[in-house]
């Protein structure tokens, strides 16, 4: 084989946002061509013994984002409400998902469980500036972006729980969030597959302005996605049609840089995922997926220009799961050094510093939303717990909008309309 | 997305028939012990055979099931990919258009969805539409089949729908003799191979001879097993239900009834030949799937009966399926979706004693 590690190696990644902040942290991530074992295999794979982490040894002061055409916002404050907004979104969040954990281990809930731990600050930082009628589609990750989108705690837990209650009565679980009402379009547990599912949310809305001259069809859709995913081609077909037709959204890559075990650095040729907006003719933008005001200030820019009609956005939040991939994964590959080095930066605890150094809230206020999400998920949790199950007749609900799609039994009947249909007891 | 690799707490014991044609009872092993030893054995024995997928590498696999190979054979023949089905996959059936035999692992059979393209219209069709200049020598594997508790999306069978398109083989193994003398087969075989394994078995023991143990060992596809031999009702299963057909039979058995479970091994080519020959005998027959009942394995088997041997039923065939919903995640919903033992049972009596009036099923 004649590869070489050279065609692997990246630049450093970025780490900078379009305002810069006194506590920025650039990080760069590089080979360590001096450890690498000469007598290794350079294909694919070997280069897994090249990499290591490396925190940054000094700031980096260009920035990296020249193709981005986001204006400069002049003030980064928000007011306090904004601020204790955010705050208890990210708690809620936080919370939220160590409660998953604990009623996993206690074998009230099942499957695959995977938290959004550490990430909080994109999806506060994005879906808080959304209206209620616009759209996200979210991954197999999915409990908080529902949480963010108003989805209540009791029926994110109920689902779960698997219990009737939940928002998709039990059908859907961990991974397959929906509310109608709120707009959420589900969690899609494939790599990927939400991708075109959000551009078509999109395109909906372009259509109904455009073509059904429903001049308040202004939506904007928010699709979240993994670094992992932007290997993947559905990622690409859609940011060529989405910049193709000018449709109304914002592509947020949440690059955690593990796909399970797998380094965004081992898995992508370029890992600058930003760069490849620009190269389908939109925007992108690289920005600090730790830091939540920063995440807010690039997603009113990117979700300002959605809604004028001036097309999608690539948005590359850089930020870090804090747990393993899920619930089950020994999350053994990943370097302890790097681990710290992003517990260090808890977007939790910056705003929280953010907040007191602007002297935005008090400890107590901070106390009391904590006390407050604390009380809403012992209340979640006994909704859920108390809740029924779903009737053995839920089974045959719902796989057709019309259930004549069951098809004609023996008697020559629709066989929806057996009264063992909806009793539960017909054969399936 | 996958997220566990877990043992289920249902615990599916193998049943044991006189006819096993090895006696002594040497040792254990896990399926995944069986498919992981299979491969390195076959990596081996070809320096063609590669394995690549998602995690197959340094995670040492999803499921665990390439364990230690990476450091085996190191990178140039254990590749990590990234999530990219389509092009792995599609780069897989290139690589063996020209001579490699590649193992493409899916991290579970759901996945392979954002790849069928490859698999359907480009390693089946190939042999065919070069005029059999092209062949190409792969094995799609991974695990297939209703898991526990990852609802819709990730609880499905896709054996019907690999087994209905011509030019693939379709192998569905069930015990760590089936996984290790199935897998060897695939990978030596000519053409493509979509390897179904399940999940929920890879932590299952079974015995095995010396001779399965043996790096020769080999089976024949398109050969089905009698697990246990019976006179009164024919059973067909593959894969985990063939755990269920066993413990049926043991129940069936103490009520007087004695039932033939036949393990399929091999969904296309089917066995017509065991099954009709066993339906001969018994003049009675149960399926059992875990896919949904339309167009299933079933009506498949069914057919196969009805054209070869139908002036010898005595009752209609029984046919056992999914539930023809998408998978709910509430574990009660759950349960009533996929076939239980209980519902193999009563199907069998149903068909050795008409006592249960018929009812038109779906």
């Amino acid at each position: 084989m004649s590869f070489t590690a050279t065609k692997f190696a990246p630049s450093p990644l970025p780490l900078s946002s379009t305002t810069p902040r006194s506590n920025d942290k650039p990080l760069s991530f590089s080979f360590d061509h001096s450890k690498a074992n000469p007598s290794s295999s350079s294909f694919l794979g070997s280069t897994r013994k090249l990499l290591r982490f490396r925190a940054p040894a000094k700031p980096r002061s260009s920035s990296p984002v020249a193709a981005v055409l986001l204006q400069q916002t002049s003030n980064l404050l928000i007011t306090k409400e904004e601020g204790l907004e955010l705050y208890e979104d990210m708690i809620l969040g936080r919370f939220f998902e160590d409660k998953c954990a604990e009623m996993y281990y206690r074998g009230k809930m099942f499957g695959f469980v995977h938290l959004y731990n550490g990430q909080e600050a994109v999806s506060t930082g994005f879906i808080k500036l959304l209206k209620k009628e616009d759209y996200v589609v979210s991954t197999y990750r999915d409990h908080v972006h529902a949480l963010s989108k108003g989805v209540s705690s009791r029926a994110v837990m109920s689902e779960l729980f698997g219990k009737a209650t939940g928002c998709c009565r039990g059908q859907g679980g961990s991974m397959h969030m929906f509310s109608k009402e709120h707009n959420m379009l589900g969690g899609f547990a494939f790599i990927g597959e939400g991708i075109p599912v959000a551009t078509g949310a999109a395109f909906s809305s372009k259509y109904r302005r455009e073509v059904l001259n429903q001049a308040d069809a202004d939506q904007v859709t928010l699709a979240f996605f993994g670094d992992g995913t932007c290997n993947n081609g559905q990622f690409y077909e859609c940011l060529n049609m989405a910049a193709l037709w000018k449709l109304p959204i914002v592509f947020v890559v949440e690059n955690n840089l593990w796909a399970i075990g797998m380094s965004h650095l081992r898995a992508t040729s370029d890992p600058q995922i930003w760069k490849k907006g620009p190269a389908f003719g939109m925007p992108g933008v690289h920005v600090d997926g730790m830091d939540v005001l920063k995440v807010r200030e690039v997603a009113k820019e990117a979700i300002g220009r959605a809604r004028r009609g001036e097309g999608p956005t690539l948005v590359e939040c850089e930020t870090y799961r804090f747990r393993g991939h899920s619930l089950a994964d020994p999350d053994e590959l990943r370097d302890p050094a790097e681990k710290e080095y992003y517990a260090a930066r808890d977007p939790i605890t910056a705003l929280k510093q953010y907040l007191a150094e602007n002297n935005l809230a008090s400890e107590q206020e901070l106390k009391a939303i904590e006390k407050k999400i604390d009380e809403i998920l012992d209340d979640a949790v006994e909704f859920a717990d108390n809740s029924p199950l779903p009737p053995r007749s839920q089974l045959l609900e719902n796989v057709f909008a019309d259930p004549k799609g069951f098809g004609i039994g023996p008697d020559g009947k629709y066989r929806c309309e057996d009264p063992k249909f909806t009793e539960g007891t017909a054969q399936v | 997305m996958w997220g566990v690799i877990r043992q289920k707490t249902q615990s599916i014991r193998p049943a044991f028939s006189a006819i096993r044609h090895f006696s002594s009872a040497a040792k254990e092993i896990t399926v995944r012990e069986a498919l992981n030893t299979a491969l390195d054995e076959e990596m081996s024995a070809d320096p063609k055979v590669f394995l690549m997928g998602e995690e197959v590498g340094e995670y040492q696999g999803a499921y665990k099931i390439s364990k230690g190979l990476l450091d085996k054979y190191g990178p140039d023949r254990v590749l990590d990919t990234p999530i990219t089905e389509a092009g792995f996959a599609g780069i897989g059936v290139g690589a063996a258009y020209y001579g490699l035999r590649p193992v493409v692992e899916f991290m579970t059979f759901n996945f392979s969805m954002q790849a069928i393209d490859h698999i359907i219209n480009s390693a089946a069709k190939s042999n065919y539409m070069s005029a059999g200049q092209i062949s190409v020598p792969i094995v799609f594997r991974g695990p297939n089949g209703a898991a526990a508790g990852v609802g819709a999306q990730h609880s499905q069978c896709y054996a019907s729908w690999y087994a209905s398109c011509p030019g693939l083989k379709v192998l569905t193994p069930y015990s760590s003799e089936d996984a290790r003398g199935l897998l060897k087969a695939a990978i030596r075989d000519p053409d493509p191979v979509v390897f179904l394994e399940n999940e929920l078995l890879y932590g299952e023991s079974f015995p095995v001879s010396a001779e399965v143990l043996d790096s020769s060992f080999c089976l024949p596809i398109g050969k089905a097993k009698i697990e246990r031999e019976g006179k009164d009702v024919t059973i067909t299963a593959y894969s985990k239900m063939v755990g269920f057909a066993l413990k049926a039979a043991e129940i069936l058995a103490k009520e007087g009834i004695s039932a033939e479970v036949i393990n399929l091994r091999s969904i296309r080519p089917l066995d017509r030949s065991t099954i009709n020959t066993s339906v001969r005998k018994t003049n009675r027959l149960v399926t059992v799937e875990e896919g949904f009942p339309q167009h299933g394995v079933g009506a498949e088997i069914c057919t196969s009966v009805i054209e070869e041997s139908f002036g010898y039923l005595d009752a209609p065939v029984e046919r056992i399926a999914g539930a023809d919903v998408p998978m709910p995640y509430a574990a009660n919903l759950e349960r009533m979706a996929v076939p239980q033992i209980e519902d193999i049972v009563r199907a069998a009596k149903r068909a050795c004693h008409r006592s249960v009036p018929l009812v038109a099923a779906a």
